[in-house]
């Protein structure tokens, strides 16, 4: 190991950490958007659009991201769409996740108990009123841990925006083997990058999956 | 659109050819990881400290490092750092299996930890032997809950090992862009066509498989 090779590179790899972290996290909030729109449109059944999503969601949860990069970077431009290798890693990164995102509230809204909302309506709750109060903390609380696991999957899987040539720490690493052949510090550096990314992810995550748990009824006892 | 390409000459046959190759490694990579993966999960099960130290980082690692990077570094790194050259094909399954091995262990770990102790009591009261135990009430009860999880497991392997393209191993997406190339005069749009044609092949692969396992666990739910 050649610790100035390493401080050499240091610049590069924080571009591209930056790079990576920016459209990583913009894919996230693009998913979310898209897996909360879905999985109301299934979890209240919405006619036409509720074939639509399960359609969506099906279809993205069953190809690898890859394919679907490779699909909008280089097939789309050929039926006259243009979309720029950044706007694409985000974008497919945020269909990808929708789909994910979509599965795991949608099982949180269906796990709340129907009795739940009936006992309430017996009560003289109005229908908003339940669902503000009775069924989304409770939904919410099954949620996050599926939506934890979702968001260290898309950062994981950003590895893949290297193949559409998007300047991302993979691309980087690899770049440089090729230019220079200091395979084992590039890997280094690479494999540090992606822990400094996603511990404090991975951490932080266990700490709001113990706090929601809370929220479930009876959740003391766990679920 | 350029889905004439698919049909020319023997195309098709060799993107499913390609196909292939990427559910040839990713089931054997499956099943070495069920195998393994039974045996790290009730090594974890058993709660002992020193185990739970070492499976722990074993799976924090697999949980935040991406797959491809683990490909590169078996792929790139063995061979420079230890002098030794792994074929593009071992390292990728050595790498799904060190991946699936963690997932399907900790898939294993959950569902016998899931079994109440008062099962295990109320049969040693009722005279059974632990071998007894386990083959009449606890394996029946862990299959039905694990079977559905490790199809799933199936399914993400096999859209895991779009990734192998990367180094250098020859599956459906290389094969696919093989096709592009061979073709840039004859039909400048064949991206658009052959791409789309794989993601439907993945898609025809891991739907059937996906919708079964969803079967499998609502089937036995209770």
């Amino acid at each position: 190991m050649d610790f100035e090779v390493i401080y050499t590179y240091l610049p590069y790899y924080a571009e591209a950490f930056l790079l990576t972290i920016k459209i990583g996290w913009i894919g996230i909030v693009i998913s979310f958007v898209l897996g909360i729109v879905a999985a109301f449109i299934q979890h209240f059944k919405i006619p036409f659009f509720n074939v639509l999503v399960k359609g969506y969601v099906e279809f993205f949860r069953n190809t690898p991201l890859l394919v679907q990069l490779f699909f909008l970077y280089f097939g789309l431009p050929k039926i006259g769409i243009m979309i720029s290798a950044q706007v694409c890693g985000a974008v497919g990164l945020g269909l990808l996740g929708g789909s994910y995102m979509a599965e795991s509230i949608r099982s949180g809204l269906d796990a709340v108990p129907p009795s739940q909302s009936e006992s309430a309506y017996a009560l003289g709750m109005k229908r908003s009123l339940i669902f503000k109060e009775v069924i989304l903390p409770q939904a919410v609380s099954i949620s996050v841990p599926g939506i934890v696991a979702n968001i260290i999957f898309l950062l994981k899987e950003t590895s893949v925006f290297s193949a559409i040539s998007l300047m991302d720490l993979m691309f980087t690493a690899k770049d440089l083997i090729g230019l220079y052949y200091n395979t084992t510090e590039c890997l280094f550096m690479l494999v540090v990058a992606y822990c400094i990314m996603l511990l404090p992810v991975s951490f932080m995550g266990s700490i709001v999956e113990k706090k929601s748990r809370m929220k479930i009824f009876g959740g003391k006892r766990g679920i | 659109m350029g889905f004439e390409v698919i049909l020319k000459g023997k195309n098709i046959f060799r993107l499913l050819a390609g196909l292939g190759v990427a559910l040839k490694i990713s089931l054997i990579s499956v099943l070495i990881s069920l195998l393994l993966g039974i045996i790290i999960g009730i090594l974890m099960a058993m709660n002992r400290p020193v185990i739970n130290v070492v499976t722990g980082i074993y799976l924090e690692v697999v949980r935040i490092m991406p797959q491809m990077v683990l490909l590169f570094i078996v792929y790139f790194g063995a061979t420079k750092a230890l002098g030794l050259h792994i074929s593009a094909e071992a390292s990728a399954v050595i790498v799904f299996s060190f991946w699936g091995t963690a997932e399907m262990a900790d898939l294993v770990r959950g569902a016998l930890v899931s079994i109440p102790t008062i099962q295990y009591e109320s049969s040693l009261a009722l005279g059974f032997h632990m071998i007894q135990i386990y083959v009449y009430i606890i394996i029946p009860q862990i299959i039905r809950r694990l079977i559905p999880l490790s199809i799933n497991l199936i399914t993400r392997m096999i859209k895991t090992t779009s990734l192998v393209m990367m180094i250098g191993i020859v599956e459906v997406l290389k094969v696919g862009q093989q096709i592009i190339e061979a073709n840039r005069k004859s039909s400048p749009d064949a991206a658009f066509g052959v791409f789309a044609t794989i993601l439907l092949l993945y898609f025809l692969v891991c739907w059937p498989i996906s919708c079964l396992a969803k079967h499998l666990e609502k089937k036995w739910e209770n």
